[in-house]
């Protein structure tokens, strides 16, 4: 009794070190889309932030300051897409598959040229990673049965980023529906003409708005990076950044609901690792395969049962163009 | 009467001098990547120019690396005809050498190549099209965003595969997780066998016949695009899906049309590698070829004779990357990866950047020649 | 060759306080379009002034550069006698210009309350201003009788509220300018009314009211002032109490215009379509046609009135088969139409019915598409243009050019883009298409909107020519003038009903207005 309760906690904590870098990105997803701007490349950003946190890890071995160079060159590749979509009026689609391929490209010809390895970054040292915090008191807690473990696994133990990752969802909503700037930001996205109109920049709002997405995900990266893992390895996003999108369409562009989502899709990831070599009855053990393409069946039966696209903010994916 | 910036030029600057721009800031962008890693861009440029074309082994390499490209390219440009951005060509291709490989591996000790051969080149746009069929039916019928779907079941094909190759094909006592090796009736012959038989001396290359595929299939693509009522209704749905509806055409069937299609012919992939080259079923054999199809599309202009110029120049870049990262093994061949996500930034997504500046320059150099006319 | 007027454009007010507006010299070009020429124009402070034009005559543009959504290419604007400089609508809102854009300016699914603040919210928290809101609006709703529920969202209030909520949003911030840019287009004549009261409310407060228009009657009833525009230019400004309904409609056109059109009596023939309890519910859940029922005849043409928005849009999809009945049923010459028999629009075209849409540039051509590619549209499908495999350019092209011969279009190549015609010439385009095969029915929506005059009345001999040649022609349209010249029998529609039936000869516009109000039988909700 006592081991599946363990067991269980233990999955619950797993699903909330998954869900992390899904809950940083979708966050930004949010923000990007609410704003009128579709973000496929969330994938891409991830990557070249976990890349970015990594090598600065490498050389300065400060886990602050790597978090900082993530958070840079996601805001480098966010105002990217922003040139592209909002200044050029590009195809916000194409701009997000171009940033995703390029930073899937440029990741590794870096990589290798600096380390060498197979584009993989040295490991790092604990100085250099966000480690799990040890609340006060954790060891005696665990030791209580029953709820003790819930303070010492599930509440504490994690690293100082999946903390920041779930304060990120509050305050995404706070922002959203409780300052001006979110007001504007949810307006524009539903109908940028008239936020023109009120004399509000349209260009300056939605720059505002990738650039914050560009943030949130420079911390996805470095997450991925330096706190879950101790490197960079390629394609280390492996797909995270369509699934965190996916979490924010099945949630309706609204903060609350995408983390819930980002939670169901942890939760997955957590169990698949539980199941492999698992024998179900009357079918045999379950393959690694079919566990790690769980999320992306999942995703594809949410989308196709229960979104409908007349939840998406009005004006996604339209560039604003002044015209009569 | 609109005011939009869309000036109309001459067909040569919309159609060759703007991706030829794009291209030359991709090399740009690429060259200052290459001075970062402390490589001089020129030289690195001349390695790969030379490696793409230095003599007929290289051409015929650059050629079968285009091969793949035009399918690809193909397979993006006919769902874009219909406002569908098909992101999935690298799964649909990957299923479709599935599709080619169950059925060599049930009849190659039975049919001759002849009509083995053809057969599985049906299997493989079967299986292709159908891979691309369910999210096109998810986006007909349900509203899932085909951009999300087809990158899942890019995923979802990559898992099925990496399954059905290590556990179901794999021939036991076989390290590698591929299928046992295919007969020889289905080998489709390579070109220095066919130029054999003419009495043309060609190197040994894996060049195969699946280039002729890929020409039937620009041809195919643009008489049925331009010059079919199909093809019209595809066109009318991608421009403008209500007044699709108002002539009474029902943008549901295009799209299930469009993607079938569009996997149909990412499954010339699975013809050019499987059957055409390494003669079994390999994991991650298409190796990227359906993303390069974007960016060969974007330059293209979802013209089939843009795509095979785009492709042979894709080609190149994969021929040459090659030679580069056998030459200076700093810049590896992920460096065609970023190229490819340039161009398609620099001729997709920034598209309207160069526009109106040209335009600009086009109009002063246009109003002189008006006024040369005149005088 | 613009005549010199009464009251020449631009001479200065006579009133010694500065003007509120002055315009001078204001010129704009998009592209090869000349919108604005030379536009000089003075407000008087605390008057009523009227802009009038046909549409295209460049008020709306002119308002645009005043408004700051625009800039002009040359020339200088003056508020209250100072010169100011605006760049952009937060210059105009600072310089105490209101705007209500004829395409209202709210985000539907927001609140009433989040619209009027979205620009002005009174600090970076939203929880203060919202008090401060709240009671400024409370304040406008007594003092001018602006009653709206600040909390109702957008997407559920009534056209005539959403209007008043615009014009909240002008108020709560303080302008002493308001420009209204047609107002009155998706309004019933009570409605109107109602306006107009709020905006001498208004008036009497101080405020200078700018009314952009081109119906006479509304600059009749209100204005103080009246300028009128023709070709971008401003061809006359006169004190109101001076002008007639006839000289302003000549200096609107520019020449004497033929307000009756040679017709002949209707002679009706056989039932070709008739409509039996049609409801269309839509997406949403929303009924949008509601039991309607009517028969249609060869030879006649059966006006729609209603203002826009009533269903008649989902009438008219419903007939031509984009749209599926919800229940009821359609009987086209010989075929049947249910919800459980459903056809689309190339049966029910293939069965006699041709269908000029209201929505001309999504419907009607596809913009990209070359004319003679659009021309083909709905048909393309056709023996005639197509063989075994390929379709047959020439025959297409061919066709194309002949039919444009015939309804002048201009300029006369097939080869050009749609998306490059003026609004006539693709009308005339689309009449062509569906005209040319002699259809038994034809079903028309908003024929001439945003179309020229020369354009107007030639569609509209087109559409008496079809129906003294025997075709059973539906006509909606919003313009109650093009509804009673053409018309011989007419059906007004409101939410979804047929209200009323009236005969052509009969109608005017005051009982008409009435029934697209529905207030011919009820009490008056207006009053």
């Amino acid at each position: 009794m006592d081991d599946v309760w363990l067991q269980a906690l233990s999955i619950l904590s797993a699903t909330l070190r998954m869900a992390t870098p899904l809950v940083f990105a979708a966050m930004a997803g949010v923000f990007s889309e609410r704003s009128g701007t579709i973000d496929i490349g969330l994938e891409g950003k991830m990557l070249a932030a976990a890349f970015a946190s990594a090598c600065v890890a490498v050389v300065t071995g400060s886990a602050w300051i790597a978090l900082l160079g993530a958070v840079l060159v996601g805001v480098m590749m966010a105002l990217l897409h922003g040139v592209a979509c909002i200044t050029y009026r590009g195809n916000q689609v194409v701009s997000g598959v171009a940033i995703n391929i390029i930073a899937a490209g440029l990741t590794l010809v870096l990589g290798n040229a600096w380390f060498g390895r197979g584009g993989q970054t040295p490991d790092l040292t604990p100085d250099a990673r966000f480690l799990p915090l040890r609340f006060p008191g954790w060891e005696e807690a665990a030791s209580i049965p029953v709820i003790g473990p819930i303070y010492s696994f599930v509440i504490g133990g994690h690293n100082l980023l999946v903390y920041v990752a779930f304060l990120a969802v509050p305050l995404t909503w706070w922002v959203l529906y409780h300052t001006r700037f979110g007001l504007r930001l949810r307006a524009v996205g539903e109908d940028p003409k008239v936020v023109d109109t009120a004399g509000i920049s349209v260009t300056w709002l939605r720059y505002r708005a990738v650039i914050i997405a560009g943030v949130l995900c420079g911390f996805a990266g470095s997450y991925l990076a330096i706190a879950q893992n101790a490197g960079f390895s390629p394609h280390m996003t492996a797909g995270r950044g369509f699934i965190a999108l996916a979490a924010m369409v099945f949630g309706k562009w609204r903060p609350w609901p995408a983390m819930f989502a980002c939670l169901l899709f942890g939760f997955l990831d957590a169990i698949a690792i539980r199941l492999q070599g698992v024998v179900l009855p009357g079918f045999g053990e379950v393959p690694v395969e079919a566990i790690q393409a769980m999320p992306y069946i999942l995703t594809v039966v949410l989308l196709a049962g229960f979104v409908g696209r007349a939840m998406a903010p009005h004006a996604l994916g339209q560039p604003y163009i002044k015209e009569r | 009467m609109s005011a939009t910036p869309q000036v109309a030029l001459p067909r040569w600057i919309d159609i060759g001098l703007l991706p030829l721009i794009n291209l030359v800031q991709a090399l740009i962008v690429a060259g200052l990547v290459v001075l970062v890693i402390g490589v001089n861009p020129f030289d690195a440029m001349r390695i790969m120019a030379w490696g793409a074309v230095y003599d007929s082994v290289a051409i015929s390499y650059t050629l079968y690396y285009a091969t793949d490209f035009v399918f690809t390219g193909l397979a993006v440009a006919v769902a874009f005809h219909a406002g569908l951005f098909n992101i999935g060509g690298e799964g649909q291709a990957y299923i479709a050498g599935l599709g080619c490989t169950l059925v060599i591996l049930l009849l190659d000790a039975y049919l001759p190549g002849i009509l083995l051969i053809p057969l599985a080149l049906l299997a493989a746009m079967a299986f292709g099209a159908g891979w691309a069929l369910i999210p096109a039916y998810l986006q007909a019928y349900r509203g899932s965003h085909i951009v999300i779907t087809t990158i899942m079941f890019n995923f979802i094909a990559a898992s099925l595969m990496v399954y059905i190759g290590s556990d179901i094909l794999r021939p036991p006592g076989d390290m590698l997780p591929s299928s046992r090796e295919f007969g020889p009736s289905a080998h489709l012959p390579h070109m220095h066998d066919i130029a054999a038989l003419l009495g043309i001396s060609m190197p040994r290359t894996p060049l195969n016949l699946s280039i002729l595929w890929a020409a039937a299939c620009c041809v195919f693509v643009w008489v049925f695009i331009w010059r079919t009522r199909w093809g019209y209704a595809i066109r009318a749905v991608g421009l403008s899906p209500k007044a699709a509806v108002y002539a009474g055409i029902s943008p549901q069937r295009v799209i299930m049309i469009a993607m079938c299609l569009s996997g149909a012919l990412a499954a010339g992939v699975a013809l050019n590698q499987i059957v055409g080259y390494h003669h079994r079923m390999l994991l991650d054999f298409v190796a990227g070829a359906g993303f390069t199809g974007i960016a060969v599309a974007l330059m293209g202009r979802n013209h089939p004779i843009g795509i095979v110029l785009s492709a042979i120049l894709f080609g190149a870049l994969y021929q040459g990357g090659a030679e580069l990262a056998f030459e200076i093994p700093t810049i590896t061949r992920d460096m065609i990866v970023a190229m490819q996500g340039l161009v398609i930034l620099f001729s997709g997504a920034l598209a309207y950047m160069n526009r109106p500046w040209v335009a600009r320059l086009y109009a002063m150099f246009d109003r002189r020649a008006v006024l040369a006319e005149a005088t | 060759m613009p005549a010199e007027h009464v009251g020449k454009a631009g001479s200065p007010s006579a009133a010694s306080r500065p003007a509120a507006i002055e315009l001078r010299g204001i010129d704009k070009s998009f592209g090869p379009v000349h919108a604005n020429k030379n536009v000089n124009l003075t407000i008087a402070k605390g008057s009523i002034h009227g802009i009038i034009g046909e549409n295209g005559a460049g008020k709306s543009t002119l308002m645009s550069i005043l408004y700051g959504f625009y800039t002009a290419d040359s020339g200088e604007i003056l508020i209250n006698g100072d010169p100011a400089k605006i760049h952009g609508s937060h210059d105009a809102i600072a310089a105490g210009i209101g705007m209500v854009h004829q395409h209202f300016m709210l985000v539907e699914p927001f609140t009433v309350l989040e619209n009027v603040m979205l620009g002005a919210e009174g600090g970076a928290m939203l929880r203060a201003g919202a008090g401060k809101a709240r009671a400024e609006l409370e304040r406008l709703a007594r003092d001018y009788g602006l009653n709206v529920d600040v909390n109702a969202h957008i997407s559920d209030l009534p056209v005539g509220e959403q209007q008043r909520v615009e014009i909240l949003k002008a108020l709560f911030r303080h302008c002493d300018i308001l420009i209204l840019d047609e107002p009155t287009g998706v309004l019933t004549p009570q409605e109107t009314d109602q306006l107009f009261q709020i905006l001498r409310a208004l008036n009497a407060r101080g405020v200078t009211i700018v009314l952009i228009t081109h119906k006479l009657r509304e600059i009749l009833a209100i204005t103080d002032t009246v300028s009128v525009m023709r070709g971008g230019e401003m061809v006359a400004t006169l004190p109101t109490r001076q002008a007639t309904r006839e000289q302003l409609a000549e200096l609107m056109v520019g020449r004497k215009v033929r307000l009756e059109l040679d017709k002949t009596e209707a002679r009706p023939g056989d039932v070709r379509l008739s409509v039996r309890d049609v409801t269309v519910v839509d997406g949403k859940g929303v009924t949008r046609v509601d039991k309607v029922g009517f028969d249609l005849r060869a030879g006649e043409i059966l006006g729609i009135a209603g203002v826009s928005g009533n269903g008649q849009s989902e009438l008219l999809e419903a007939l031509s088969g984009i749209r599926p009945l919800s229940s009821g049923g359609i009987k086209l010459c010989d075929l049947e139409v249910s919800s459980n028999d459903p056809s689309g629009p190339a049966e029910v075209r293939e069965h006699g019915l041709a269908h000029v849409p209201e929505d001309r540039l999504r419907l009607g051509v596809v913009t990209s598409f070359p004319a003679w590619e659009s021309f083909v549209l709905g048909y393309h499908e056709d023996d005639e243009y197509n063989g075994r495999i390929l379709m047959d350019r020439e025959a297409m092209t061919n066709a194309c050019g002949k039919l444009m011969e015939r309804f002048d279009v201009r300029p006369r190549n097939p080869d050009l883009r749609c998306g490059n015609f003026s609004g006539g010439n693709q009308q005339k385009l689309i009449l062509a298409r569906e005209i040319a095969r002699q259809p038994k029915v034809l079903v028309v929506g908003q024929p001439t909107r945003g179309v020229d005059i020369g354009a107007i009345e030639f569609i509209h001999r087109q559409l008496l020519a079809l129906r003294d040649a025997g075709c059973a022609i539906l006509l909606v349209s919003v313009e109650l003038d093009e509804i009673m010249s053409l018309s011989d029998r007419i059906l007004v529609m409101f939410q979804g009903r047929i209200v009323g039936e009236v005969d052509g000869d009969e109608a005017d516009e005051r009982t008409l207005g009435l029934m697209m109000a529905n207030a011919h039988v009820q009490t008056d909700e207006a009053a």
